[in-house]
């Protein structure tokens, strides 16, 4: 037993005493090499594309800077799988196996986290896995031009998916549901007798067809992989596997501050009550943490974003201290990261984390703008809504099979970047195989209509 | 619960990162590719012989996410110390003034694909869909050669065959009792037999007007134009040997690298280009054994007296040759009144039924289409 696995069963020990309830945790020691792939690409095996490739480019460059240093990818499910880089020190990896048990009790007992899990079950390294070797497939029978196609489009709209909806969702009725008879009281047959009253409206000559879509849909990987005129099964497949893949890191974006906090809050007491780590590993660990918990770097003023590892501890903290261990795991379990920033983010804790806004001026003019905690949680919690993405839905399917989307530029108060928009219409139409259609507005709040 | 595992079964086989980088790489080469023409106009590529490869600045792909416009003035949050109102960075212009500090601010990457002429010239000729070229008389330019054929037990020890030698000896050995290393009989050598080979060879004669009416652009459109022709003949043949001649009123002949320097004043006398051509084709490039190109670059503007002497030069060398190309440069080419006199020279010879062909070059555009009409036309007459 190396003594990595010595310390990390004792920590795992620790954490049971403590309260913390998780499913089992499967650690891998990873070279460098893998840990940078599974950054890039999110999970360990994931389908090939080309734009991985340019993220794992900048982010090779980004480490020979030494503006990125890895320490541990943690994926939940039952078991939980993390990953931890096998060039780091013990005391680094000890801080981390501490780090991911806080993950892993978040994850299993956060609702969202839950919800998602109980959805999707908890093997999604293996799913990715059985995905890429299915798009594979699909390359060695269709061609790679062909697969990647599909994949610029799935890939492109791989936010645009309903997350308060299901994994596996039916198609839409294919007829109206007919309204039930009301049975009717008696003011209204009173009401129904009176002289004038509207006459009945006739009965309907049979049940009608639903329209498509029958309200505004979001979830534009699911519309097109089951409402796309010519698309073959294998497209539809890879649709649905960008789908199931963005919905599992759904919770993950939505829950980053307070997951990041939670763990880092778990890694730093787990540490601080282990009797058995010896003294120097302690001081190293301790280090380590200092390190990746802090607001901005060493050396700066400030920093232009937010820590979520800093400031999600912040909070933790605070709210352990005040309201006890008990009114924290409840909270960990209800909110996510708007209400936990809404409920939890008070004057005070924004004071201690020295949280800012600043404005960003053409000439690259950057100033201190509020410290006004409305307008603080507004810009931490401003790049989370609609899963980072705007707010576009599939409104119409004409009948010569045209796609018509909307985008909702009155709640995301600006229209879209037109050059990117357009990009994305042509991936989309080379999928959907006929005209593709986005209502905006432009820089001057005008309607316009791009199409590819 | 913990379990730690640390082999490395599955992920050192190869890198998925690589991979994607290679594949996003490609796809730059290809949108390359579809400006390729504008490309290789804009850069210096006959000044550099012996250069097969061009660099090719290029930005990174992006994968276009549906987004937002850029809002005037950004906001977000950050961490740290500062007042409302504190300036935490100073705008482009004052930055400028209070210190030159370079770098871009988004860190963008960029990098080079670097490009094989030959790949170039390969997507050209698919791109324009130019035919090959035909050796004019390849069946009856036989020349003789020696070949390789056979073995034998005796012969120049420079042409020992060590391979087959050994394996004769392993063979003997194997059979022996108590054998020796290496007999006389042993020995195998290479024969040599004279045989008759088709030949593949391709001499270009490129002349180039210089006289002072010929201005800077003018050369560097006949410059490409040279470039690409003289590319689209060694995709055929084997060996290919290049001649440069310069013209004014006499004509010389030149290094490549001096070629588009050469300069002259004085008047156009385009008959002792055709001659000097004529003088080395005879000297150097026997027509028997030589596909022999002639491609002829000018502004058009010939001495008058010299007409005479020039059509019957160019005749009588365009009877010798696979095909002679002549170039019209000059931005004011489309509204001449009249055809040059070289023009219409070139244009007699053709209704003569004489292999040649006649192109205008006003811009770089101009280059493609001659390369066309010239490549089809040559094809065709074979």
């Amino acid at each position: 037993m190396t003594e990595l696995e010595d310390y990390a069963g004792r920590l795992e020990a620790l954490a049971h005493r403590l309260g913390l309830e998780h499913y089992p945790v499967d650690f891998e020691l990873a070279p460098a090499s893998l840990m940078t792939e599974i950054a890039v690409y999110g999970l360990p095996i994931r389908m090939p594309h080309w734009s991985y490739g340019v993220r794992y480019i900048h982010q090779l460059v980004r480490q020979s800077m030494g503006h990125s240093k890895i320490f541990e990818v943690m994926f939940p499910g039952d078991p939980c799988r993390a990953f931890l880089m096998d060039s780091n020190s013990l005391a680094e990896n000890t801080l981390v196996a501490a780090h991911v048990l806080g993950h892993a009790d978040f994850t299993r007992n956060n609702q969202l986290f839950a919800r998602f899990h109980a959805m999707a079950g908890g093997n999604i390294v293996e799913h990715a896995a059985v995905h890429a070797q299915r798009i594979q497939q699909a390359i060695e029978a269709a061609g790679l031009e062909r697969v990647e196609a599909v994949l610029d489009a799935a890939l492109a709209l791989e936010s645009h998916v309903d997350v308060s909806g299901e994994l596996h969702r039916p198609s839409y009725p294919e007829f109206v549901p007919e309204k039930t008879a009301q049975t009717e009281s008696a003011f209204q047959k009173r009401f129904g007798q009176l002289p004038g009253a509207a006459e009945k409206a006739s009965a309907p000559i049979g049940p009608l067809r639903t329209r498509i879509p029958p309200h505004a849909e979001y979830d534009l990987l699911w519309f097109i992989a089951h409402y796309a005129p010519e698309l073959e099964q294998w497209e539809r497949d890879i649709f649905l596997a960008v789908r199931a893949e963005s919905l599992y890191f759904y919770p993950v974006f939505a829950c980053q501050i307070m997951n990041e906090g939670w763990a880092s809050y778990w890694h730093a007491r787990l540490l601080r009550e282990a009797d058995f780590l010896p003294a120097p590993l302690y001081l190293s660990a301790i280090k380590a943490h200092s390190d990746v918990v802090r607001p901005f770097a060493s050396g700066e003023q400030s920093a232009l974003g937010v820590n979520p590892y800093h400031l999600g501890f912040t909070l933790w903290e605070h709210i352990v201290e005040k309201h006890g261990l008990e009114r924290a795991r409840e909270v960990m379990r209800d909110e996510d990261d708007f209400g936990f920033i809404r409920n939890w983010l008070d004057r005070e804790l924004a004071e201690k984390a020295g949280l800012f806004v600043y404005e960003a001026r053409p000439g690259g003019e950057l100033r201190v703008a509020s410290r006004d905690l409305e307008a603080i949680r507004e810009a931490i919690l401003a790049p989370k809504y609609n899963y980072g993405a705007p707010r576009v839905a599939a409104t119409e399917l004409k009948s010569d099979g045209t796609l018509v989307l909307a985008h909702e530029h009155a709640s995301d108060g600006r229209g879209l970047d037109a050059a990117r928009a357009k990009k994305v219409l042509e991936y989309t139409r080379r999928t959907w195989r006929r005209a593709v259609r986005l209502h905006t507005v432009n820089e001057r709040g005008e309607p316009v209509e791009l199409a590819a | 619960m913990i379990r730690i595992a640390a082999e490395t079964p599955w992920y050192d086989l190869f890198s998925r990162g690589a991979r994607d980088w290679l594949r996003h790489n490609q796809k730059v080469r290809d949108a390359v590719k579809e400006t390729l023409p504008e490309l290789i106009a804009g850069a210096d590529l006959m000044s550099r012989p012996g250069h097969r490869t061009v660099l090719v600045p290029v930005k990174v792909l992006e994968h276009a996410r549906l987004r937002l416009l850029e809002p005037d003035v950004r906001q977000g949050a950050g961490q740290g110390r500062g007042e409302p109102g504190e300036v935490l960075q100073p705008g482009r212009e004052e930055a400028d003034r209070a210190a030159r500090s370079g770098g871009t601010q988004d860190g963008e990457i960029r990098f080079v694909v670097e490009l094989k002429i030959d790949e170039i010239v390969d997507w050209l000729w698919e791109e324009l869909k130019l035919p090959e070229l035909k050796p004019r008389r390849a069946a009856a330019l036989d020349e003789p050669d020696y070949v390789r054929e056979g073995w034998d037990k005796r012969g120049a020890r420079a042409r020992l065959d060590r391979r087959r030698t050994v394996r004769e000896a392993v063979k003997r050995r194997a059979i022996q009792e108590d054998p020796i290393a290496f007999t006389n009989d042993d020995l195998r050598f290479r024969q040599l037999v004279k045989r008759a080979t088709p030949s593949i060879n391709a001499a270009v004669i490129f002349a180039l007007d210089v006289s002072g009416s010929m201005d800077e652009a003018q050369r560097r459109l006949a410059k490409t134009f040279f470039f690409f022709a003289l590319q689209g003949i060694r995709r055929q043949y084997a060996k290919v040997e290049t001649v440069f001649l310069a013209h004014a009123a006499q004509a010389w002949e030149f290094e490549e690298s001096q070629f588009f320097q050469a300069a002259s004043s004085g008047g156009t006398m385009s008959s002792s280009a055709f001659r000097l051509a004529l003088e080395l084709l005879q000297a150097r490039y026997d027509p028997q054994r030589y596909n022999a190109y002639f491609f002829y670059a000018s502004d058009g503007e010939n001495a008058a007296e010299d007409r005479e002497g020039a059509a019957s030069l160019l005749a009588d060398l365009t009877a010798q040759i696979n095909y002679a190309g002549y170039v019209e440069t000059g931005g004011g080419a489309a509204f001449r009144p009249r055809e040059t006199q070289l023009a219409e020279l070139f244009g007699e010879m053709k209704a003569k039924g004489l292999p040649v062909g006649a192109s205008r070059l006003g811009s770089q555009d101009d280059v493609w289409r001659a390369m066309r009409e010239f490549f089809r036309e040559q094809s065709k007459d074979d």
